[in-house]
């Protein structure tokens, strides 16, 4: 296909339906990229106009005003102004205003307009409009402004085509084209909008203006929606607010972290099944190993955050879509406030305790900058779900089954602990942050509380499919490529004269029919080859620096294997001790083994309720999860964020699990 | 001679759940104020306070139709005219 000839440019403030008529415009034929060297998106979508002809549309981000006070708005003056390099301006500016408040939208559209660009005027939302008793006398606009003005209500689809009529007309070079951009009946030369917006910098005289077209051309003023007053008076109500607002977070929060997992299992045994296939169809040897235990793996490590992903963005489309996250917003600004975070950084922390991944990716709801750093770099200290087959593990096996005061059992107790220090951790370091290297002065807080739509199932259903490629293509990625690395260093080198006599005796005992025997020497085999690989030599280089923390160089396999996964450690361990790695028996059968180990050299044993209470500490807090540094590698735009994440969390978990093995051995426990 | 008294200001802070009140001036940097003004709330305009948040903050406004939330350290900075 050719590339798209021309660039057209959607510009208005949010909430305007710039998105939905954006949505209307392209359909499927959209991506979503990053502007380069900042974090803010670049959505782009062809679309093909009336006489066949393909331009390429731009969403821009929304905006309140041409004076930029954030990156987004840098965007769309840079962009209006033609001074972005990579975007080259816009041939034409679509400026989108929301029909049901003339008065406040058209200022903005001035400001667009007098940049002197070719623009259109779209009156969006003009069911709603129409609805609330508003007319508007679209040919008198059109006069007063000097460019088309088109009265189209993106939802339904009603004068979108007439739009893509205007889009396709022959246009000059800058406004006071009006005629030629197909608008002007009349045919009366259009008055340059510079005399409609004297002063570009003065707001007041702006709005003075926009008051006098509005008294021309609406006939009927709005009036606040008697609707939205009642449904506002439930849903921010003293009481009702917060605990409706406590009730949808619940339901988000137990639809990732419960209703995702049958759709995770199926996935999980669809790349089972495939790796299966692969070691069957292949014959033994480096290239079945690579692609069934490392590109597999990795894809099914990708694959298996798509459930959480697709879940999540379907309620986070519907709670913005619906007007409802700014009410949550508005509820919670006191109470998040307290720790220095917006509202908006409620949600995305809550889908933290299931997982990071989506819990980062939610955070693009957050406005400032700094806000939104801060939240990702506080999110994986969440205790996810991925954590909690380890402290299953551990808990299991060294937290006695006791209960205080008769009732509180330790192991509940040692469990609630340890969501409750992440909770600490992430609080704590956000505090710091905020004082630190994230300082910089309160963002204004001015939030539009927009009126409540009910959301379409394009625009859901699309913002769903774009988190999803985007995590596909740019955390995906990196997924797979760390996967492949870590399956190298468990893997090579291969051949090790332990590993070679376990796998004969292995299979001389299957040819004599031994299964239970063969299927023993077969995981000692793989115990050996791991313990012998470059990933068991890495164990024994970092021995002496995680040794103070009280463990040795198979703990040391251990968290570098789980780098792929906190619940890795599991498997891992299981296949150090020569156990079956894969099912349900890796836990339990480890349970029972673990406190048994002894350490050859000293014959003291090697994990000690102290050790286990240590190790959990470095899980509550270290940055155990290539898929959270790629997916803020991808939200960041950089790795500067992701690296500091990395070092921040292990050097905080490091210091934690010291002074909890040292200062227990200070105190005489063992 | 007649004193006209200047009519009474206080802050948007401490006007009253579903009070109106006129704009008068924005205290602060420009940049707070301007963006304010973008909004609509230039000197002269009628806005309403509607609510409180549950928590007692931020509070919510109409300018010119639309709703908008402000934290109340930022309602101090606006001083108004009640009506």
């Amino acid at each position: 296909m050719s590339k798209p000839s021309e660039r057209v440019a959607l510009v208005g403030s949010p909430n305007s339906g710039k998105s939905s008529l954006f949505n209307r415009l392209t359909g499927l034929r959209q991506k979503v990229a990053n502007y380069p060297g900042v974090t803010v998106e670049k959505t782009v979508g062809d679309c093909v106009l009336p006489s066949g002809r393909r331009i390429e549309l731009l969403d821009l981000p929304g905006t309140y005003s041409m004076a930029p006070r954030s990156p987004d708005e840098q965007i769309v003056r840079d962009v209006l102004e033609g001074r972005r390099e990579s975007t080259d301006g816009a041939d034409l500016v679509v400026a989108v205003v929301d029909a049901t408040n003339l008065e406040r939208q058209l200022y903005l559209a001035l400001q667009i307009l007098s940049t002197g660009r070719p623009a259109i005027l779209v009156l969006n939302l003009i069911d709603a409009a129409e609805a609330e008793g508003i007319a508007i006398d679209v040919p008198a606009l059109t006069r007063r402004l000097g460019v088309p003005v088109l009265a189209v209500s993106a939802k339904t689809g009603r004068g979108v085509d007439r739009l893509r009529e205007a889009m396709d007309a022959p246009r000059g070079n800058g406004h006071g084209n009006g005629a030629a951009n197909g608008g002007m009946a009349d045919g009366t030369p259009a008055p340059p909008i510079a005399a409609l917006l004297a002063d570009p910098n003065d707001p007041a005289r702006g709005y003075k203006d926009v008051e006098a077209i509005v008294r021309e051309v609406v006939r009927r003023r709005p009036k606040p929606n008697p609707l939205r007053i009642r449904i506002d008076h439930v849903l921010t109500h003293r009481v009702l607010g917060p605990a409706i607002f406590l009730l949808l977070m619940a339901t988000v929060f137990q639809s990732i972290y419960a209703w995702a997992t049958p759709a995770m299992d199926v996935i999980d045994a669809g790349f089972t099944a495939l790796s299966g296939g692969v070691r069957a169809a292949l014959p033994p040897g480096p290239l079945q190993s690579l692609i069934a235990d490392g590109m597999i793996a990795g894809a099914g490590t990708v694959a298996s955050f798509l459930p959480q992903l697709v879940i999540l963005f379907f309620f986070l489309a519907l709670l913005e879509d619906s007007g409802y996250m700014a009410r949550a917003a508005f509820i919670m600004d006191r109470v998040m406030g307290a720790v220095g975070l917006p509202g908006r950084a409620f949600l995305p922390l809550l889908s933290s305790f299931a997982c990071a991944i989506p819990g980062i990716m939610a955070t693009r709801t957050i406005e400032s900058r700094n806000d939104r750093l801060t939240t990702i770099l506080i999110a994986p200290f969440m205790s996810c779900s991925a954590r909690l087959p380890v402290y299953a593990l551990l808990i299991g096996a060294f937290i006695p089954d006791k209960h205080l005061l008769g009732f509180v059992g330790l192991r509940g107790l040692t469990l609630l602990a340890l969501y409750l220090f992440g909770i600490a951790a992430a609080l704590a370091v956000a505090w710091v942050l905020k004082r630190t290297v994230l300082r910089g002065r309160r963002p204004l807080y001015v939030m539009e509380l927009p009126p409540y739509r009910v959301p379409t199932w394009r625009s859901v259903l699309l913002t769903i499919r774009n988190r999803c490629v985007l995590f596909l293509k740019r955390a995906g990625t990196v997924i797979v490529a760390v996967s492949i690395v870590l399956w190298f260093l468990a893997t090579y080198p291969s051949g090790h004269p332990e590993t070679r006599a376990l796998e004969a005796q292995a299979r001389a005992a299957a040819a004599a029919g031994a299964t239970t025997e063969a299927a023993r020497l077969g995981d000692a085999a793989a115990g050996a080859a791991l313990r012998h690989s470059f990933a068991g030599m890495l164990g024994h280089v970092i021995e002496p620096a995680i040794r103070p923390l009280g463990f040795d160089w198979k703990i040391g396999i251990g968290l570098i294997s789980s780098f792929a996964a906190r619940e890795v450690m599991v498997s891992t361990m299981a296949t150090i001790y020569n156990l079956e790695s894969r099912g349900n028996e890796a836990s339990a059968s480890l349970r029972r083994i673990l406190p048994g180990v002894t350490d050859p050299r000293t014959g003291l044993p090697v994990y000690t309720p102290l050790v286990a209470v240590s190790l959990m500490v470095f899980f509550a807090l270290a940055c155990q999860c290539m898929s959270t540094v790629a997916v803020v590698r991808r939200e960041t735009n950089s790795w500067r964020w992701p690296i500091f994440m990395l070092v921040l969390m292990n050097v905080m978990a490091w210091g934690a699990s010291f002074l909890v093995y040292q200062g227990g051995r200070m105190l005489g426990w063992v | 001679m007649i004193a006209i008294e200047p009519p009474i200001t206080r802050t948007l802070s401490t006007v009253a759940s579903g009070a109106r009140a006129l704009v008068l001036r924005i205290d602060g940097d420009e940049h707070f104020a301007r963006r304010l003004m973008d909004l609509g709330m230039t000197p002269g305009t009628e806005i309403a306070l509607v609510r409180r948040a549950p928590f007692g903050d931020p509070i919510e406004l109409v300018v010119r139709g639309s709703h908008f939330s402000i934290r109340r350290s930022e309602a101090d900075r606006i001083h108004v005219e009640a009506l």
